[in-house]
């Protein structure tokens, strides 16, 4: 049966292969001269290349292992000075002072959380809207060359996106927050002064560099919820809004947030686009508009200037602890996608 | 038409408008990035930003030339160091890794795939930088080539295993040995690919900027051989960016536009010798 069906054209135009990528013609083994492959294979020299050629591929894949084990070690062992000095104090006392060396990791991962959230709340609605026309809406002929180009987004550089935040972001949240913190300043969240640079600037420039990231990842979850499951509503009269959100999403749902939690861990991640327009102060502040400081911020400043064994070791603990929560954040992303829709 | 379908039409009109304006709007961010990129950088670059080196604070003129040669040190480091081990990774991967270490390999690639690229500038300050005494190209190359492996690793895993079985079977019938079979028919029928993968991982480091603060930091003047710290676009960029001088910033919009264009660039490249926008 399927082999009848096989040999007739698929109806509605070609099949889309799962993959389009097709392997490289190979010339047929006939046609390189053989002799020596079939000669040689039965000498030592052949057999002896199978254990070689598996050992050494072994070698390199396990030295993948080898090196995320020294990546923890390393931040661990150099970060002994303060760990001894600071007990688990350091992640819940605010003082961060180098001239004093006393130094607690608050204030730096509450802005690393804040804006990583503030990010992810601009981010999801716009990523999910475009993910859902992409896969939903628009014809794969039109879709698929703009997705291709919010791809591309992913691609640039964040040192670039930072330099656009610096230059066209800071002025223009400058000049729009002053007149929301002039009017709704007795808000502890939208309390002025405004400088432009600050803990919602850095959640502006999160969202950017993260939505490109979401919809690339969600369009894909969604193109694999099977067409039966749409038939099936449409048939029983649903519009094809209410496919997609009592069919569609709750079919996608955790390949969907997999894509969040994936663009989570970017975030949290993420230094210079978020160092050039944070504004770099270690306070903890209720508004919105206040500067803020993020770990990997804190890091791509400090860590060529601390002069001190404590300082360094400090700086290094901020690395651990930021290594620490993206590897769980990770981990957790793994879980909720299926595996068969593309890494990224 | 009743009240009640005619409500759930214009949910559906409402959802799916706003749903295509978060594309439009998506697709806008991404225009207008390029277009004032281009608009700036096109007004600052200049014959003299390929040739020339920096010019000290308060003249105007001077290029990035020294940059943009230790970009290029940085990159060729990056492959030398990353990409065997991603390579033969994937390999090993693709043919042998079925069991237990073939997960524990994958499970550590995903670990330093999400593993923040300012927390790799530290381990590789204190393994290379400190025992060195200084900062230097070398450094900085490895600390990008750690970062080429995952995405290497799992592309070339991803494409040998789409090379048929029938391939290798056919080369296995004649008598070539497994290794054979890897090196002469499943690596050259998967090679467009693998090679595409390969671009796409230099490509993604070659705009890293946070390795490279405290591994190849930075450098006025030309850095010869590998033993140095070296300028780079990226660092050039963030340097120049967070100056107060004029000068500078158009300079590293110069910086930016070459930047997007070297990265934008590969990743079609690579896109095309997929033969279709894949994410790899």
């Amino acid at each position: 049966m399927e082999q009848a069906g096989a040999a007739l054209p698929p109806p509605g135009g070609r099949i889309r292969p799962a993959l389009a990528f097709r392997p490289a013609p190979v010339p047929p083994l006939a046609a390189r001269p053989l002799e020596p492959l079939l000669v040689r294979s039965g000498g030592r020299r052949w057999r002896i290349g199978d254990p070689v050629f598996r050992g050494l591929a072994a070698g390199f894949g396990l030295s993948v292992v080898g090196i995320t084990l020294v990546i923890a070690l390393v931040l661990f062992r150099k970060s002994a000075a303060a760990r001894a000095t600071f007990g688990w104090a350091f992640l819940w006392t605010s003082v961060w002072d180098p001239v004093f060396l006393r130094f607690g990791a608050l204030p730096l991962v509450y802005g690393t959380l804040a804006t990583s959230a503030i990010g992810l709340a601009l981010a999801v609605p716009f990523g999910l809207g475009a993910a859902i026309c992409l896969a939903e809406l628009l014809p794969q002929r039109v879709a698929d060359p703009l997705t291709f180009l919010i791809e591309l987004l992913v691609a640039v550089p964040s040192v670039v996106y930072g330099l656009v935040g610096i230059f066209v972001l800071v002025p223009a949240m400058r000049a729009l927050t002053t007149p929301i913190a002039a009017t709704f300043g007795w808000i502890p969240l939208l309390a002025g002064p405004t400088y432009g640079v600050g803990m919602l600037t850095a959640g502006v420039i999160l969202a950017v560099m993260i939505v490109p990231f979401i919809v690339a990842v969600s369009r894909e979850v969604l193109l694999a919820v099977p067409q039966s499951q749409r038939d099936a509503a449409l048939a029983l009269g649903a519009t094809r809004w209410e496919t997609v959100r009592q069919v569609v999403l709750p079919y996608a749902r955790s390949g969907i947030a997999g894509s969040v939690v994936l663009a989570l861990a970017r975030a949290l991640g993420e230094t210079m686009a978020v160092t050039m327009v944070i504004g770099n102060r270690p306070e903890i502040a209720a508004s919105l508009f206040a500067p803020a400081y993020t770990m990997a911020a804190v890091l791509a400043n400090e860590f060529t200037e601390a002069t001190s064994n404590l300082y360094l070791s400090a700086l290094i603990e901020v690395g651990l602890v930021l290594f620490g929560i993206t590897l769980v954040v990770n981990a957790l992303a793994r879980l909720l996608i299926p595996p068969e829709v593309g890494r990224a | 038409m009743t009240a009640h379908a005619r409500r759930r039409r214009r949910v559906d009109r409402v959802m799916f408008t706003l749903a295509s304006l978060a594309t439009a709007l998506t697709l806008g961010v991404l225009l207008f990035l390029l277009g004032y990129l281009a608009w700036q950088g096109a007004s600052s670059v200049s014959l003299t930003f390929f040739t020339r080196l920096p010019a000290p604070v308060g003249e105007s003129g001077g290029g990035m030339a020294n940059a943009l040669v230790g970009s290029f040190k940085l990159i060729a480091l990056a492959a030398l160091a990353g990409v065997p081990v991603g390579f033969l990774g994937g390999v090993y991967l693709a043919e042998y890794g079925g069991g237990s270490v073939g997960w524990l390999v994958r499970y550590a690639a995903d670990v330093l795939n999400g593993v923040p690229s300012i927390v790799v500038g530290i381990t590789v300050y204190a393994l290379v930088v400190v025992p060195m005494g200084h900062f230097s190209t070398l450094a900085g190359g490895i600390a990008l080539g750690l970062m080429t492996i995952p995405v290497t690793l799992r592309t070339t895993e991803e494409f040998l295993r789409l090379v048929p079985t029938s391939l290798r079977d056919g080369a296995l019938a004649l008598g070539a040995p497994r290794w054979v079979t890897i090196v002469r028919v499943a690596i050259p029928a998967g090679l467009r690919g693998i090679a595409a993968g390969i671009l796409l991982s230099l490509a993604r480091v070659a705009g890293e900027t946070a390795p490279l603060l405290f591994t190849s930091f930075s450098n006025r003047y030309w850095s010869p051989g590998v033993g140095q710290p070296t300028a780079s676009l990226p660092v050039m960029i963030f340097t120049y960016a967070i100056s107060p001088y004029d000068e500078w910033h158009r300079q590293a919009w110069a910086a930016a536009l070459v930047l997007l264009a070297v990265v934008l660039g590969s990743n079609l490249l690579a896109r095309a010798a997929l033969g279709r926008g894949r994410p790899a």
